[in-house]
């Protein structure tokens, strides 16, 4: 039972919301878009979940001085700071339960929970996001090592987008007559991004589109039922 | 000298009329749920300042339903509109006329108007989705056929997926340093499928580590992905006959955040380093950053994703990449059932149907011929 009410409840709703995508008429539209409400519900108590989940095992975590468990602390401060901030003084668009904070506001210039959200929060964002050009940095120094003739052709076409994409592709082949203006490096750069990758992203998509056409054929036919933990 | 201007006004307005030509035609929205009727105007004659459009059913008032600057489109009134009422619309075009017993004075004026009725209904059938339809159903019979064909014992060959195959080696690298398996089932909430085909790995992935006794570590971003993954990963303990080394606390929710969750995350890579990573599900720009600092760690990585995007990132940096398909199909893979395995032979087929269609698609373009594309394409 305990297996097979899911794969009946799963079976009956994926095929409802199939077949509502083809019947406009009532009520497969009012099914499908009560069933997307229901989600939403169960996101809602599942995010409190989540929460309690956080708390316990960074609870765990510091109770048991397991390594670095002083970052564990950091978290728990970070989430009851934040979450308490929030409660008494609101958000910028809520009133808190000791209102608004007025006098805060007139020191810090906005509420206590907006102040960290614009000053702390964004900023750890926005330093993770830099990360990344480092991280492309390093990944295309190996990406682009010539090895193999595939490796060769990813570094040559690499190189010409990267040129065509700055000044100095313009300026290099600048020069080029009318005639050869499809050899311009900004012309080929474009070629290269407009065809050959667009080609490659559309053939993945659509190997993408009917493998996932295939799985949720096996889940609403209850072949596939590891998302159950079974088989 | 009341009258005269009266009469004036009157000659100005039954002249724009004669010269002024609107139309306005109201039918019923196809393929819809009986929500929307579309009406079309053209207004052709003098210069009028705006048209205004009104609906009324049964009878009642009008009522202003929205105005138009432009002398000619289409527009579709979804605003409150009941499944078989009638209504009635009526556009008027409104100019500025002089006042003749005051020059330079003008006056607002209805100089033309017109009237069109329609009945909402709702259909059955979505017509503008028969190409989705014939393709779907193609689809479902080849994977049921095969299905079929793999009950009754006949053999299938199934490509090698070389990123599934080192699903092994991954778990029995990690065992051998005694290091635990770090899995990350992407950043998407559980309505994504990618984020179930994720899951549908772990439960493999899980059940090898519960009979190797590998630690695993599944952090997720989603807190309807932790009930899941927990779940699924508890089954597979019990399955592998190992429920005693099943710690709740392995699977743990980080953080909504796309960059919190992140850093939570190369934290855990950086702190606890996993002999494997495995990255299935969807991804966005944190691929690259996830996939780098387990590079940079020295761990074995098989990552598997839909979004293109991405996976140039997945290719670069780590030693195993599913791309596209080869996610969804891991699940079937891994189980070597037959039935499974069959429906991965029906959507091979389906792709060569595709890619047939898709060949005599370009070929008719080129002739000139577009009665194809006009089928295909969804409107």
């Amino acid at each position: 039972m305990k297996r097979t009410l899911p794969l009946i409840l799963a079976m009956i709703t994926g095929f409802i919301v199939l077949i509502s995508d083809f019947i406009p008429h009532w009520p497969f539209g009012m099914i499908t878009s009560e069933i997307e409400k229901w989600f939403l519900i169960i996101s809602g108590f599942a995010l409190i979940l989540g929460q309690i989940n956080l708390i316990k095992v960074n609870v765990n975590k510091i109770r048991f001085k397991a390594e670095g468990w002083q970052y564990f602390i950091i978290t728990i401060a970070s989430f009851a700071i934040m979450v308490l901030f929030g409660a008494l003084w609101g958000t910028q668009s809520n009133v808190g339960l000791l209102g608004n904070g007025t006098k805060i506001v007139e020191v810090i210039g906005s509420k206590p929970f907006d102040y960290l959200f614009d000053n702390v929060y964004q900023h750890l964002q926005a330093t993770m996001f830099s990360l990344l050009a480092f991280f492309i940095a390093s990944a295309a120094y190996r990406a682009f090592i010539a090895r193999t003739p595939e490796s060769n052709l990813l570094l040559i076409a690499a190189i010409l987008v990267m040129l065509g994409n700055t000044s100095l592709g313009s300026f290099l082949t600048g020069w080029l007559p009318e005639n050869l203006d499809f050899l311009h490096l900004p012309n080929v750069s474009q070629f290269i991004m407009k065809y050959p990758t667009t080609a490659g992203q559309r053939a993945i998509m659509i190997g993408a589109g009917l493998g996932l056409i295939g799985s949720s054929l096996r889940i609403i036919l209850g072949i596939e039922r590891s998302y159950l933990g079974g088989n | 000298m009341m009258k005269r201007t009266l009469v004036l006004l009157l000659i100005i307005y039954t002249s724009s009329l004669l010269f002024a030509d609107l139309s306005l035609t109201a039918i019923d929205k196809p393929n819809d749920d009986g929500s929307g009727i579309i009406l079309n105007w053209q207004y052709s004659g003098e210069e009028i300042i705006e048209l205004q459009l009104f609906r009324r059913h049964d009878g009642g008032h009008y009522n202003q339903v929205t105005t138009f600057t432009e002398l000619s489109g289409k527009y579709t009134d979804t605003n409150e509109i009941e499944v078989g009422t009638e209504y009635d619309y009526k556009i008027n075009a409104i100019a500025n006329v002089e006042s003749p017993k005051n020059p330079g004075t003008f006056n607002k004026l209805i100089i033309e108007s017109a009237h069109a009725k329609a009945t909402s209904k709702a259909q059955w059938f979505n017509t503008d989705k028969i190409s989705v339809l014939i393709f779907g159903l193609i689809l479902f019979v080849s994977i049921m056929w095969f299905i079929i064909s793999a009950r009754s014992g006949k053999d299938l060959y199934i490509r090698k997926i070389a990123g599934l195959e080192s699903m092994n080696e991954s778990v029995g690298r990690a065992t051998e340093m005694g290091q635990p398996i770090l899995f990350i089932p992407g950043t998407l909430d559980l309505d994504d499928m990618q984020t179930i085909a994720g899951l549908t790995i772990l439960g493999k992935l899980a059940e090898r580590a519960a009979e190797y006794d590998t630690e695993l570590i599944v952090p997720v971003c989603r807190s309807m992905v932790l009930s899941t993954a927990k779940e699924i990963v508890k089954e597979s303990y019990l399955k592998a006959g190992r429920p005693d080394a099943f710690n709740p606390d392995s699977v743990f929710y980080l953080t909504d955040d796309q960059f919190g969750f992140v850093a939570g995350v190369d934290g855990i890579i950086v702190r606890e380093k996993p002999a494997a990573n495995f990255f299935l599900g969807a991804f966005y720009a944190e691929s690259l950053i996830l996939a780098e600092t387990g590079f940079a760690s020295g761990a074995i990585q098989t990552a598997g994703t839909a979004m293109p995007s991405q996976l140039p990132f997945f290719v670069t940096a780590c030693d195993y990449t599913l791309i596209g398909e080869e996610l969804f199909a891991a699940s079937a893979y891994l189980s070597k059932d037959p039935q499974q395995l069959g429906s991965l032979k029906g959507q091979d087929i389906g792709k060569a149907i595709f890619l047939f269609v898709l060949i005599t698609g370009i070929i008719f373009e080129i002739l000139g011929i577009s009665w194809l594309k006009d089928f295909l394409t969804i409107h």
